[in-house]
């Protein structure tokens, strides 16, 4: 009995080193995925380029020819990047929402800050009102990020008020997603033709203005976030069990919760700012994650922010293929390919969590 | 040796006072000290008190160990995280140590937990797929992979079978044994407390009315007073005290 019952025992210490290489290879595969992905992104485009030139634009950019140069390291490397770095965020952004709120359709945009983004956005467009007057040139994007901020920031705010409860939270979040669209309608409402094609426009979401500019600022704020939440793998993981028995495990839960908040915040607001709505990704992105790898945040935290990267550039790949020549707004072809292959992920391999 | 002793603690949501001046002799470790009392009498509560997850007044005295040697079981036992039996083991273990790395004395301490309570077969399982008595077992096991020295359980045994309950309580006492630790448990079944514990505390409306050896504070009177049930204590043929209900004492009303 004893000797089997030992013999079983490392039996399960092993089993558990074969589910970490798999998780571990998982990740990898992500990672590879994503920069296949990259690859086509910045092959495709509405000039056709034969893959040879591409490689060598890229790989020797002095030998290649000036035009292809601006094209591929000037607009498509951007873009390419651009889609990495705003679904890697939206992506972690969403699944810690959804961590530290315990529910599974938490992510930055049901809260408000994409419809206050666009709000502010519109107020740039519309009324040509910039929040901070020094930088008339990023009006929009500025206006956007302002409003996203003010909004994560009422929400932070009324966390931090004593009894509020997570779903205060999320109800605040809803009334704000609505307040802001009321606003933005009024606002298009009396809007010109021209101002109101430049907010439809950008509420659907768009990666044509990226700069290697925005790549870096989205990238920083990345590479300041995650390592942060790297720190807190093992709390996020155990607010999962339940506030109750992860404060029994000895975490700040409240202050955790807090913390996460105000990173999330920025995590969303400045993606949001910079490509407009592209709502999705926050809740698909960590989806997809949990169901290949499971919720120990050591491989969710990576595999939101690969799956999110992956997923978006992705989407890029296919706004660019569906129309040769034309360029779909990436935030249409999110919900419209992704709702689908969400919908049947989810029913195909529905696990009991959540 | 590590013992616990409250000093008049006092607890309360918003104005309502739960429990008052809830005071005990140095509770001691190595065995275990059942907590007893009718539905919402405060035991959940004055676990939280003692856990530091809520505020209130008296001071809870440790010896021999510090705060950080406290691990708490809630009563609540629902767990929807995406997550195997054995990776929530390894959570509990790891979190507060920190570390993504895990050693091989680490994953044979979560071994021998799972073997300790019966649930090494559960290892691989997803948590939202047990079974309620399954997840109690893993909670337990969560509880004490850290071995800590101050255990408090809330209800451990409530969704167990017959077998399980007998099999972890004896668990639990060899645990307190091997450690020494003070292990406190929430419990509504008077024979498992009687043949398992050592010492009880008995709590009514928020206030201890008696702490002491079990069987000592386990008197018909005071079960009359606490559940208005009429009751003998007896003893098994082989010697075991065991509890016998003979009905309520006065019949409930309304
Ligand atoms: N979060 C809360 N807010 C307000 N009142 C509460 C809260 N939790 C418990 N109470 C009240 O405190 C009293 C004691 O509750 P507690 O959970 O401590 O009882 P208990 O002895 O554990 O009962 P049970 O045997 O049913 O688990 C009850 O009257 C309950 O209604
Ligand atoms: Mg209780």
């Amino acid at each position: 009995m004893t000797a089997l019952s030992l013999m079983s025992s490392s039996e399960n210490a092993k089993s558990y080193r074969t589910l970490t290489a798999r998780r571990i290879a998982v990740l990898g595969g992500l990672l590879a995925l994503l920069v296949l992905s990259v690859a086509v992104d910045v092959s495709l485009g509405p000039a056709r380029y034969p893959l040879p030139d591409v490689l060598r634009t890229l790989f020797m950019p002095s030998s290649a020819d000036l035009q292809m140069r601006v094209v591929i390291w000037d607009i498509r490397m951007p873009m390419a990047l651009l889609a990495v770095t705003v679904g890697a965020s939206l992506s972690l952004a969403g699944a810690q929402m959804q961590t530290i709120l315990a529910n599974p359709l938490a992510s930055p945009f049901t809260l408000g800050l994409s419809a206050a983004a666009s709000f502010g956005a519109a107020i740039a467009m519309v009324l040509g009102v910039a929040l901070f007057p020094a930088a008339i040139a990023l009006m929009v994007p500025i206006n956007a990020f302002a409003m996203a901020m003010a909004a994560s920031l009422l929400i932070f705010g009324l966390s931090t008020l004593r009894g509020v409860t997570v779903e205060t939270i999320i109800l605040l979040g809803i009334a704000l997603v609505f307040s802001f669209n009321a606003a933005l309608a009024l606002l298009q409402y009396f809007a010109s033709e021209q101002a109101l094609s430049a907010v439809v426009f950008w509420t659907m979401g768009s990666l044509t203005k990226a700069t290697w500019g925005k790549v870096a600022v989205t990238a920083i704020i990345l590479a300041v976030c995650a390592p942060l939440f790297a720190r807190r793998a093992w709390a996020l993981t155990a607010v999962r069990l339940g506030e109750t028995r992860a404060a029994a495990m000895g975490v700040p839960v409240k202050r955790l919760r807090l913390e996460t908040l105000f990173l999330v915040s920025l995590l969303a607001a400045v993606p949001v700012s910079f490509v407009g709505t592209i709502g999705f990704i926050g809740i698909v992105g960590p989806h997809v994650a949990r169901l290949l790898l499971g919720e120990d945040q050591r491989f969710f935290l990576p595999g939101a922010m690969l799956s999110g990267a992956a997923i978006l550039s992705a989407t890029s790949v296919l706004s660019k293929a569906i129309l040769p020549g034309a360029v779909l707004p990436i935030g249409i072809i999110t919900a419209l390919v992704g709702v689908p292959f969400f919908a049947a992920l989810i029913m195909t391999k529905g696990r009991k969590s959540w | 040796m590590v013992t616990l002793t409250l000093d008049q603690i006092g607890a309360r949501y918003g104005r309502r006072t739960i429990l008052e001046d809830a005071s005990t002799p140095a509770l001691k470790g190595g065995v275990l000290t059942a907590l007893v009392g009718a539905n919402a009498a405060g035991k959940s509560t004055l676990f939280r008190r003692i856990a530091g997850q809520m505020r209130g007044t008296g001071a809870v005295r440790l010896t021999g160990a510090t705060k950080d040697d406290l691990r708490y079981m809630p009563q609540d036992t629902a767990m929807t995280a995406a997550l195997t039996v054995y990776e929530s083991i390894i959570l509990a273990l790891k979190q507060g140590a920190g570390g993504w790395r895990l050693s091989a004395s680490e994953l044979a301490s979560v071994d021998s937990v799972l073997q300790r309570f019966g649930i090494a077969h559960l290892a691989e399982r997803q948590l939202p797929e047990l079974s309620g008595g399954q997840r109690q077992a893993v909670s337990i096991a969560q509880t004490l992979v850290t071995r800590p020295k101050v255990v408090l359980m809330d209800e451990p045994t409530s969704a167990l079978d017959l077998y399980r309950q007998y099999e972890v309580l004896e668990a639990l006492r060899s645990y307190a044994a091997e450690t020494g630790a003070v292990m406190i448990l929430a419990l509504h079944d008077l024979n498992q407390v009687m043949r398992a514990c050592e010492t009880a505390i008995a709590l009514s409306q928020g206030r201890i009315l008696a702490s002491g050896p079990a069987l000592e504070v386990l008197t018909p009177a005071l079960i009359s007073q606490i559940y208005g049930i009429e009751s003998r204590v007896e003893r098994c043929s082989r010697g075991c005290p065991m509890m016998i209900v003979d009905g309520p004492a006065v019949p409930r009303s309304a």
